[in-house]
């Protein structure tokens, strides 16, 4: 590939007076290679993401039970008002929502601090990234796993430590103080590194000169580093948010939505795999993305604004 | 730079505190693996003493291996195919003048917020259809389709920094193309290209939500699937120390992977996030 565009470079330089008309020969040549390339990355991305939901929606707007598949049948936005009518999606919505909030703004304050102890590291930089990865590469699943077999009260260690009267897996408050505990502790490092990243392109004379000036430590994360490091934060707060508002690993394997702890997540998969009804189920996955789509359109704007002053300095 | 005790004495305590942080589930999974299974519900962080039993009872039984090969051999097709056609994109990407760049990136981009739980639905009732649920292709094609876009931002970043005027220098020393590409750009290109194969590995190894929707039996469902539901050999053995002997199996791979590649992994991490 690489040799074939140098090929026609030198084509080029060798036969000048017709130049022009090979530039544009040689643009055109350029066009059709990149698209050829890009080809089959693209088609791959439309048809498993940009089909299957055109096919979403479609099943969305059906009565669609696999049960009963004689039964199908246009019911139109239907589906929809079912969903929105009921009082499973609403506490579930909420459930999503409270998890996500909690567990993102966790992880934003936790990893800023790891981020800002690494930045700070004196040895034993190798191990620690080491170690941070490790939460980072575990199957979601096993540590999904680790902590709900932790806190069990028949094969777990933390009941018997702290004394705990009632096992937490077994309450509503429990339950999500694990889950978000699991949350939290697996995509912590990511925020970490991302955060850290960030730190790196902090320019040291302007924290030396803010410190001269007689600023504060803190004064000097608020006024100085924060502001520089703003688009690594929305960069990192918007994939965590989106990722948190889809969380079902961790659910599934704690509590399966039991303790009133479900999301939209688990209720998407149960109606659309375990009571098979394509039509509701494919509603309420379409009302996932709608969501998402919006968290997405609210960061791009934030980010957009806040990004602009301070790229306009370094960019 | 000179430390002062303090500052030793404080990083200290953050490494350590830090190493806690990231270590205790694993090693508590482990040792929970090495338990006796008349000591599973004992409730010590450590084994009284140490056994294989629970191990012997994962690897003897078929669910377990059939899912470990699925496992295995899916997550490595998925890398190569989507690997291959992100190369092929991020090198258009980043060396070639076409309109319609900006599209594909952002196209990408849209992509890799994109909720799975949306489209599950639908493949679970395509593949049944065409003949692909419960197979290896039908797990790769979802697989390969949401890594592309973080293997083409990765490769992207890395493929800007490669000086690619080289293979020119390598042509005026009368190397054929065909050396200059294998001997020059290859070996240059080859970093990147592995970071992104590793993120994309650690994605096919990790996703749970498609095993269990677009799989049902051995002869594609992956380890996280086959965990999930995992009943133990009869119905009066616990599963719970076969689950955990069955979680540092799959936990292996992965933690020698961050052991041996961490600065390439946190490259790869930072690289499409801080640029873009």
């Amino acid at each position: 590939m690489a040799v074939e565009t140098t090929g026609t470079v030198a084509a080029r330089e060798r036969d000048t007076p017709a130049r022009r008309k090979k530039l544009s020969g040689r643009a055109r040549e350029e066009r059709r290679l990149g698209w050829l390339l890009c080809a089959p990355a693209v088609i791959a991305m439309l048809l498993v993401t940009g089909y299957p939901i055109v096919y979403a929606i479609i099943l969305s707007l059906q009565r669609y039970d696999l049960r009963f598949p004689d039964d199908r049948e246009w019911v139109g936005l239907g589906n929809y008002i079912t969903v929105l009518g009921s009082s499973t999606w609403w506490e579930d919505f909420g459930n999503t929502v409270f998890l996500t909030v909690v567990s993102v703004a966790i992880e934003l304050v936790l990893g800023m601090l790891i981020a800002l102890v690494m930045h700070r590291a004196i040895f034993g930089r190798g191990p620690v990234r080491a170690a941070i990865l490790i939460p980072y590469g575990i199957v979601t699943v096993v540590s999904a796993f680790a902590w709900r077999y932790a806190f069990d009260s028949g094969t777990g260690f933390v009941v018997k430590w702290f004394g705990l009267d009632t096992p937490p897996l077994t309450t509503r408050g429990g339950s999500f103080f694990v889950i978000i505990l699991t949350e939290v502790w697996k995509t912590t490092p990511f925020i970490a590194l991302l955060l850290l990243a960030g730190l790196a392109l902090v320019p040291e004379e302007l924290q030396r000169a803010a410190k001269v000036d007689g600023a504060t430590a803190v004064q000097r994360f608020f006024k100085i580093t924060l502001p520089l490091i703003m688009p690594s934060v929305l960069v990192a707060v918007l994939f965590r948010t989106l990722d948190a508002f889809r969380v079902f690993d961790s659910v599934f394997v704690m509590t399966r939505g039991a303790n009133n702890t479900e999301t939209v997540s688990i209720l998407g998969y149960n109606t659309l795999i375990n009571r098979v009804n394509l039509g509701l189920g494919s509603a309420i996955s379409i009302l996932i993305f709608i969501c998402v789509i919006l968290i997405a359109v609210a960061f791009v704007k934030g980010l957009g604004t806040s990004a602009s002053p301070v790229s306009g300095g370094r960019r | 730079m000179q430390h002062t005790r303090k500052e030793v004495t404080l990083w200290s305590i953050a490494l350590t505190v830090l190493l806690v942080y990231c270590l205790i589930p694993v090693i508590w999974i482990v040792s929970l693996s090495l338990k006796r299974p008349e000591d599973i519900g004992d409730g010590r962080f450590f084994p009284k003493s140490i056994s294989f039993k629970n191990y012997d009872q994962v690897f003897s039984e078929g669910t377990f291996t059939a899912a470990l090969r699925n496992s295995i051999g899916i997550a490595l097709l998925a890398t190569i195919i989507s690997i291959v056609l992100a190369a092929m994109a991020a090198y258009a990407i980043t060396r070639l003048e076409f309109s319609g760049k900006a599209l594909i990136l952002s196209g990408a981009l849209a992509i890799a917020m994109f909720p799975p739980i949306s489209i599950v639905g639908s493949l679970f009732d395509l593949w049944r259809r065409i003949g692909l649920f419960d197979t290896w292709l039908g797990l790769i094609i979802p697989y390969m389709t949401f890594t592309l876009p973080l293997a083409i931002y990765t490769l992207s970043a890395f493929f800007r920094e490669i000086p690619w005027d080289l293979d020119k220098a390598a042509q005026v020393d009368r190397a054929t193309p065909w050396q200059a590409f294998t001997k020059v750009m290859v070996p240059l290109a080859a970093p990147g290209v592995f970071t992104a194969a590793i993120l994309v590995f650690i994605f096919a190894w990790n996703d749970f939500l498609f095993a269990i929707v677009l799989t049902s039996t051995d002869a594609s469902r992956t380890v996280p699937a086959a965990l999930a539901f995992f009943t133990g050999g009869s119905q009066f053995t616990d599963p719970t120390g076969a689950i955990a002997a069955a979680a540092v199996v799959v936990t292996v791979p992965i933690i020698i992977m961050v052991l041996v590649f961490q600065r390439r992994i946190v490259a790869g991490l930072t690289a499409g996030a801080v640029k873009g």
